[in-house]
């Protein structure tokens, strides 16, 4: 199965968590908030020239800079 | 024995309005995630006993991640377990993330009362939640409520006393945690197929870069059209109408019965121009003060806070950090500075203190800087308009022009120069929620109580104090240390040393006083931005003390002293 980055994911795309790249903090911080390995997600949009990436988990609608959004492996669904 | 009561839950559930609701305590609440960014206390009469409750800012977890987060997380750490109990706020809307932390605070042996809010929102998405069920699985009481309108608070308040301790016999790992909540949810959450509603479409629209962009524009103009055009109206309509066809006619009663001239004269109706009375010039604490205040700066405050409340309650302002995450990125900021920002609008105080929910100690000096000196607070604009507005728009566009270079020019410089990184924006897009006009009336109410208490005693002590001054020639020695450089950097005369000097007691007046000087539209144009630039007004000046500590204060001042004289000499060099 092909991995790739939020960034990378298409809008609309539904896809699973694989892989949080990142330290202990960055980690714990999207775990809090419902994103963790395992876990399923929909990309929403993502902003040109390095900019943010919207998700859907769950319920929830939540903004990632490009940096971190990089750092988050999925595979499609 | 119970002594206390905690609201706890994830930002943006409505912790703060069901904690109204309890105390009757008035407080701020908005639809986006920390807007509560201290703690807030009131009381809560149970049967015959008198409870503190302490609303707290919203945590997504017991481990922190913003400074705001950290003082909640402490306390709770810190609190008594056996005096205290936990009013677990969740929104019923968004019941799987809620849980999280809720599952954390009975693993730690709290004692716990969930309080489901936003029951009526969940109906309307379609979303249907078996209470008795979920308090079985969980162990603690459930109470359904929707506190915008009062429904099941009194339930709430009459379940407190059970809440007690559960016997845990371990503590999850966060991964064992989420699979926990996974089975609840599935077993009391039922949702219902509906088509997506148009809410719903314009929630995701607005997230899209192109139409997310549409909107914000067209939203961002409508709010300066609807501010000047109620703050224009009410100041044509009803203030101006005030003071000139009834309060003047008293005003002139007056300035006969204390004979024109004289100490009380001069202090109470100030100077006659051309024999009469003249609101803007004659700077009377009973004249220029008060007309400086309601007719000229509290019409922009309601248009403004106004405009904000409705901006804050829809769940705009997020949608808007997430356009403005990359820009804000080249000055060492991410998109969510931009909430700081927008409140500095209104005044400065709460803007700086909003700062706390950023995450680095690094981006709040940046933003709590930039804030205090290219964010003009909306008394200040006021009186911009007001004073500058009459030689034209090209003139009160040039001072947000100056402004706006600055802020971007300071935040590159700031950000090239100050060690550490700027964090990536992570937060949470709140749904748009349409809350009922009398919210939005009540917010507007707490924050225009909250500038005249603030404003209104500063204004008319600071107006005797320079009047007492002026009468008795105690500036002179003064204005003449400091004639020479005013006149010589910014090419003013030495009487704008005294407005410069109001300007750390408040903005709006000090502008106020530069009217009376008859400036050339160049003097006037300098002043006014120096004002903007320069000390922020005394209220800013200790908040920000208070946020940056000395050291991060006497850097955020010498920064400012810098910039203002810098742009003062380069604005007086080039302007015709």
């Amino acid at each position: 199965m092909k991995r790739l980055s939020l960034v990378d994911l298409k809008e609309k795309q539904r896809a699973k968590v694989v892989e949080i790249l990142g330290g202990v903090g960055l980690k714990q911080r999207l775990l809090s908030l419902g994103i963790y390995p395992g876990r399923e997600l929909t990309k929403i949009s993502g902003f040109a020239l390095r900019g943010p990436v919207t998700i859907k988990v769950g319920r929830t609608t939540l903004a990632l800079g490009y940096g971190m959004a990089q750092k988050i492996l999925v595979e499609i669904i | 024995m119970i002594k206390r009561v905690y609201l706890v839950g994830n930002p943006n559930v409505g912790k703060s309005v069901v904690f109204s609701r309890l105390t009757g305590v008035e407080v701020i609440a908005s639809n986006y995630p920390g807007t509560t960014v201290e703690f807030t206390k009131g009381y809560l009469n149970l049967e015959a006993q008198k409870l503190e409750v302490i609303d707290l800012p919203g945590i997504y977890s017991l481990e922190p991640t913003s400074k705001a987060e950290e003082v909640a997380v402490k306390l709770l750490n810190e609190l008594p377990k056996d005096e205290s109990i936990i009013i677990n706020i969740l929104d019923a809307t968004n019941l799987e993330r809620n849980l999280f932390l809720t599952l954390q605070l009975i693993e730690e042996g709290f004692c716990v009362v969930i309080c489901l809010n936003m029951c009526d929102d969940a109906k309307h998405r379609g979303i249907d939640i078996d209470i008795k069920k979920l308090e079985a699985l969980l162990g603690v009481p459930v109470i359904s409520t929707c506190a915008v309108t009062g429904l099941g608070i009194k339930t709430l308040i009459e379940r407190l006393k059970e809440a007690k301790p559960l016997a845990l016999s371990e503590k999850l790992t966060h991964q064992k945690r989420w699979q926990k909540i996974g089975e609840i949810v599935e077993s009391v959450q039922h949702l219902s197929h509906r088509h997506h509603t148009l809410r719903e479409t314009l929630e995701d629209l607005s997230v899209r870069p192109l139409s997310g962009f549409f909107i914000s524009s067209i939203i961002i103009y409508l709010s300066f059209k609807l501010v000047r055009f109620l703050g224009e109206g009410l100041i044509g309509k009803v203030f101006d109408p005030f003071f000139f066809k009834i309060y003047k006619v008293f005003l002139v009663n007056l300035s006969s019965a204390l004979g024109q001239r004289g100490f009380l004269h001069h202090i109470l109706i100030g100077e006659l121009i051309k024999g009469e009375i003249d609101f803007r010039e004659s700077l009377g604490l009973l004249t220029t003060a008060p007309y400086v205040e309601f007719a000229m700066v509290l019409p922009y405050v309601l248009a403004f806070y106004l405009v904000l409340g409705i901006l804050e309650d829809i769940g705009f302002l997020p949608r808007f950090a997430l356009l403005l995450d990359n820009l804000l990125h080249r000055l060492g900021l991410h998109g969510y500075a931009i909430i700081p920002v927008l409140l500095g609008f209104g005044c400065n105080v709460p803007g700086i203190l909003a700062t706390r929910i950023l995450e680095s100690k690094r981006e709040r000096f940046i933003t709590s800087t930039l804030i205090s000196i290219g964010i003009p607070c909306v008394a200040l604009q006021a009186m911009i308009f007001g004073v500058l507005g009459r030689f034209g728009g090209f003139y009160v566009s040039g001072v947000y022009l100056v402004l706006f270079s600055l802020w971007l020019i300071l935040g590159l410089i700031l950000n090239a120069f100050l060690k550490g990184y700027s964090p990536e924006l992570l937060i949470e897009i709140p749904p748009y929620r349409f809350p009922p006009l009398s919210v939005i009336l009540k917010k507007l109410y707490i924050r225009i109580k909250g500038f005249l208490f603030e404003a209104l005693p500063v204004v008319f002590l600071g107006v005797l104090f320079v009047n007492i001054l002026l009468y008795f020639g105690g500036f002179d020695f003064f204005t003449g240390l400091f004639s020479g450089l005013v006149k010589g950097l910014f090419g003013l005369p030495k009487e704008a040393v005294i407005a410069l000097a109001v300007g750390f007691l408040r903005k709006d007046v000090a502008v106020g006083m530069l009217v009376p000087l008859n400036l050339t539209v160049k003097q006037l144009f300098i002043s006014v931005c120096l004002l903007a630039i320069s000390f922020p007004c005394i209220a800013t000046f200790i908040v920000l003390w208070k946020e940056l500590g000395f050291k991060g204060v006497l850097k955020a001042t010498l920064i400012m002293l810098l910039v203002a004289i810098v742009t003062g000499v380069l604005l007086n060099l080039s302007l015709p």
